[in-house]
């Protein structure tokens, strides 16, 4: 089972952004917020979902198997910090590596930056702060079963398919029960390639290395 | 699944389980050289009527720097963000620091000290008064005041102006639901607790965007989901809640009483009825029955523009629940027939014996942050302090007994803050003050609103930034931010909570309390508000609710900072107070009986025709609040909602970010459109918050509710039509001397690619 995590429930986001400013308030990055909040269905929908760093793993996320100068780190627990200020030369592979397009670049300051899971607060027990004040618990911090206990029968999924990889995360999503397939499908359809278009069938193949499903079967 | 170690031993409970979460806890070795020195004060959000907990932080200089979320059992640690950005009200940049004064309008203003700004305040309302008699000068106050504050102002006005020209701007807000909850069951206030929600079998929601409006009570609701509640939401936007609702009821605006009616009838005709309850606890049933006998399903489809067959659904799965919760909002009581659109949902829950139980009831959500307590001290033109009428003559001589004044001299009521303005445009009233009001935005109709205020020979803003009201005053005097001051609130659930002192006031600020003593001594009732501070004036308030229905004498500071609140009535030191009403199955009316009342549905004021065909509706979004003179300077909030837009449906032909002028019959103004199907065709939306150009408030309608005198908002005739381009949103006035406030923004850039969409996707995207 899963560690003390952020689980991400985008049937409970309202799009009010308390995440985006609460992480404004968190200290290891003061005044710059790391959450991306998405209105994937804009026009027909208000549906939104924040996407806070997903904490890869498997076995080391891939932007920092990317990073040339070795800045971003990997704590014990599994948190992938924000890059270290003094190895980072802001060349953004980190930012094209990351599949769930998370880590941002400061072009001026030459760094980069992303969720830390609020280390300064997570590494004294408390919840990050975005997970503490989100308004309907779509950022919810704890483990798997403190979130059953609290949402009977709540599904979770913490492997995500782009073409044929396969990435494991250590932030999980909530995903319909109804829908469940693992692992689940991450990021955009491809519609074309070369100008030429491409089925759903195609591109949905996912056919690389079968992921563990939520009994940590892998 | 992969298996991560814990950071901490698990065996101990780390801090981070709910048990540590559950004590509210901080580690006192928090790493970060911040917290060195820091206090962390309890206190509570200073906007909406949820009143969510939190701490502010306190640095070693006694400087409010940051927010802690707070484990209150109102909001459990979360916050939205106007809650988490609120501290950075205290020390901005654009405080007013020194009172501001001008003898005509023509000068530009001139800092000058208290003495000179007292002084000359006093001398216009002697002066007015003397030439004009005493209702000549009237006092606006506010909801968003501590209930301290607000009990001082119908004192001030009526012992120390003497006038009886009071009102407050919780009339653009929750007089529907009071003249409602009055009507039906004497009491004005919620029946149940948030925490009730959790128990419910079904939940409706009518005209509220919890989500937007009040997002820390979207917990409860997706809390009653997960327990398998139906969530019925009437609104006719596809908003956050009503995106997930088993049932969304997308009607036109203006025809909830058709809507209610008709689902009552349903009732009725399936038999759904709870007989017993119906017969046991309420008057005027038959009545009632007897007029939606012909609020067919079909007839309110026609007027609501909606399926028969969701009449039907809402009716089986209101009525066919063994707890169902009714809550409302703005969007049902901002209407000509605000109180009856009420009196429908009540005669609903009543038929169907949802009152007085655990997860059964009925409540209406205060939009203001004292919108419950600013209603029930004497604020309101036709109330003394507990809830009592001015016109009733027992209670006129027991609050002259506990003011001390003979029963000649208090004024008879008044008038309400629409009709005022109305008055200073007649020139029968001459000189005002505004304590804690914006109503150059809040106000329907703006160039009544700004001609009326033109038309005052003597103006007064107490505001602690230069609103756009105060910016036109004569006199600005500078008062507290609710961190720098002490005093209750009454939540939505008409919970009572306190609000800590975190800082001192900046230099040249001073407290409500303070100016309002003042001036009372200038105008020679001095004695009668010898008060220190708010305590004083709480006990004031204690002794003159007790025996009320508006009961606060059991509540003390003391017990509210061990509780975390207490809800009223709590008639002594050692009643735990009355979260839920009705329990006993008696209301407030001496009969003890729920007194149902027939509704009939009429359509709005506002005509459509040929030129008008469309309805205009007016809201609120999640990163603004009211007027946005506060939140409209907090730079994060700023970028999440720069500008105002409106939403229209994809059918008229508009992309997103074009500009589409509304017209209605009051003016016209540009905004850039948001393009959703999640918007009736019939019908367009505009956010209230920003000041002329940009103002919703320049189109709405100023009719009222006859018997609340509420303005109807929510609904309007209007036509849409392509523009050239949009106009830019001015910058919040500021104080002379002060850094404009674009200049402060460029401070704030963020060099880093935005995350989201600004303000919904109103940005040049499409």
């Amino acid at each position: 089972m899963m560690g003390r995590t952020i689980f991400i429930d985008p049937g409970r986001c309202i799009g009010c952004q308390a995440c985006v400013s609460a992480c404004r308030e968190c200290d290891s990055h003061r005044g710059k917020s790391m959450i991306h909040l998405d209105y994937p269905d804009e026009g027909h929908s208000v549906a939104s979902l924040p996407t806070v760093c997903m904490h890869c793993e498997d076995p080391v996320a891939p932007c920092a198997e990317v990073c040339p100068a070795d800045a971003i780190l990997v704590t014990a627990d599994g948190v992938v910090q924000q890059a270290d200020t003094t190895r980072c030369i802001g060349c953004a592979n980190c930012v094209n590596a990351c599949p769930f397009g998370v880590p941002k670049i400061d072009l001026q300051a030459k760094l980069q930056m992303k969720c830390n899971l609020c280390y300064d607060r997570t590494s004294y027990g408390l919840a990050p702060m975005c997970a503490t004040v989100c308004p309907t618990g779509a950022l919810f911090y704890g483990t798997v079963d403190e979130l059953r206990a609290e949402r009977p029968g709540v599904q979770v999924a913490d492997s995500f398919t782009f073409g044929d990889v396969v990435v494991s995360t250590g932030v999980a999503m909530v995903v319909p029960a109804d829908k469940v397939q693992w692992p689940v499908p991450g990021g955009l359809p491809i519609v074309e390639v070369n100008g030429r278009a491409v089925d759903q069938a195609d591109s949905d193949r996912g056919g690389g290395r079968r992921a563990g499903g939520m009994d940590g079967t892998r | 699944m992969s298996s991560r170690p814990l950071p901490l031993d698990p065996s101990i409970a780390p801090p981070g389980t709910r048990d540590f979460r559950d004590a509210g806890g901080i580690p006192a070795d928090r790493w970060h050289a911040d917290q060195n020195g820091e206090t962390l004060v309890p206190t509570h959000c200073c906007f909406c009527g949820v009143q969510c907990g939190m701490y502010l932080r306190v640095d070693r200089a006694g400087k409010v720097f940051g927010v802690e979320p707070r484990n209150h059992d109102i909001n459990r640690m979360r916050l939205c963000p106007k809650g988490i950005n609120a501290y950075q009200q205290v020390n901005h940049p654009d405080r007013l620091t020194a009172p501001l004064m001008r003898r005509s309008r023509d000068e530009p203003f001139r800092e000058v000290s208290w003495e000179e700004a007292l002084d000359f305040t006093a001398a216009e309302v002697r002066r007015i008064q003397g030439a004009h008699g005493n209702d000549a000068f009237g006092l606006l106050g506010g909801a968003s005041l501590f209930s301290e504050k607000t009990y001082l102002v119908g004192k001030f006005a009526r012992v120390a102006l003497k006038t009886r020209h009071v009102d407050y701007n919780g009339r653009l807000c929750m007089v529907s639901a009071a003249g409602a909850n009055k009507l039906a069951f004497g009491i004005d206030r919620a029946g149940n607790p948030f925490s009730d929600i959790l128990l419910t079998d079904c939940l409706l929601i009518a005209g509220s965007n919890v989500g937007e409006c009040f997002p820390v009570m979207t917990q409860y609701l997706w809390g009653a989901r997960d327990r398998g509640a139906t969530l019925i939401v009437i609104d006719p936007r596809e908003t956050a809640i009503a995106r997930t609702a088993d049932i969304h009821v997308a009607l036109k605006p203006g025809t909830d009483a058709a809507f209610f009616n008709a689902v009552l009838h349903v009732v009725i005709e399936e038999n759904l009825v709870d007989e017993e309850f119906v017969a046991a606890h309420t008057t005027g049933w038959d009545e009632v029955r007897a007029a939606v006998a012909d609020c067919t399903p079909e007839t309110a489809g026609d007027i609501c523009g909606v399926p028969a067959s969701q009449v039907v659904q809402v009716a089986r799965a209101f009525a066919g629940a063994g707890r169902a919760m009714a809550w409302h909002a703005r969007g049902i009581e901002h209407h000509s027939q605000g109180v009856e659109n009420c009196l429908t949902v009540i005669n609903l829950c009543a038929a169907t014996g949802n009152l007085g139980r655990p997860g059964a009831g009925y409540g209406t959500i205060t939009g203001q942050g004292n919108g419950q307590g600013g209603r029930e001290h004497g604020q309101k033109s036709d109330l003394l302090p507990g809830g009592r009428s001015i016109s009733n003559p027992e209670h006129r001589r027991q609050i002259c007994e506990i003011w001390g004044i003979e029963e000649t001299e208090l004024p008879p009521a008044g008038t309400s803050m629409m009709e005022m303005v109305w008055q200073m445009q007649r020139h029968e009233i001459r000189g005002l003050i505004g304590i804690c009001n914006n109503p150059f935005v809040s106000l329907p109709n703006y160039t009544t609103v700004k001609s009326g205020y033109d038309a005052l020979e003597f103006h007064a803003q107490f505001d602690f930034f230069l609103s756009e009201t105060a910016a036109n005053a004569h006199v600005v005097l500078p008062v507290t931010t609710w961190a720098e001051d002490e005093g209750v609130m009454a939540n939505a659930e008409a919970r009572v909570v306190k609000h800590n002192k975190a800082q001192e006031p900046p230099a040249g600020v001073r407290t409500d309390t303070w100016v309002m003593c003042q001036l009372a001594q200038r105008l020679g009732a001095g004695a009668k508000f010898a008060y220190q501070g708010s305590r004083d004036v709480f006990e004031e308030l204690r002794l003159a609710s007790a025996g009320t229905v508006n009961d606060y004498y059991g509540i003390t500071y003391e017990r509210l900072e061990e509780t975390g609140g207490i809800a009223w009535p709590c008639p002594s030191t050692d009643h735990p107070g009355t979260p839920r009403l009705f329990e006993d199955g008696r209301t407030a009316h001496p009969d003890g009986k729920i007194h149902m009342q027939v509704v009939e549905w009429h359509p709005p004021m506002d005509p459509y025709d040929e030129d008008h065909p469309m309805s205009l509706t007016t809201g609120r979004t999640v990163a603004h609040f009211l007027s946005g003179n506060q939140t409209r300077r907090l730079g994060a909030l700023v970028e999440q909602t720069p500008r105002p837009w409106v939403e229209v449906h994809p059918s008229h032909g508009f992309r997103n970010g074009d500009p589409v002028r509304v017209v209605t019959r009051r003016g016209s103004e540009v905004f850039p459109a948001l393009v959703t199907a999640a918007i009736r065709p019939d019908t367009v939306f505009i956010p209230y918050h920003w000041p002329v150009p940009t103002a919703a408030n320049a189109l709405t309608i100023d009719a009222l509710d006859p018997r609340s005198k509420i303005p109807e908002y929510k609904v309007c005739a209007c036509r849409i039509e392509a523009a050239e381009r949009v106009d830019e949103v001015p910058a919040p006035p500021v104080a002379p001397g002060h850094v404009a406030y674009p200049a402060a923004q460029v401070s704030r850039t963020d060099p880093l690619p935005p995350t989201a969409p600004q303000g919904r996707g109103t940005a040049e995207r499409s």
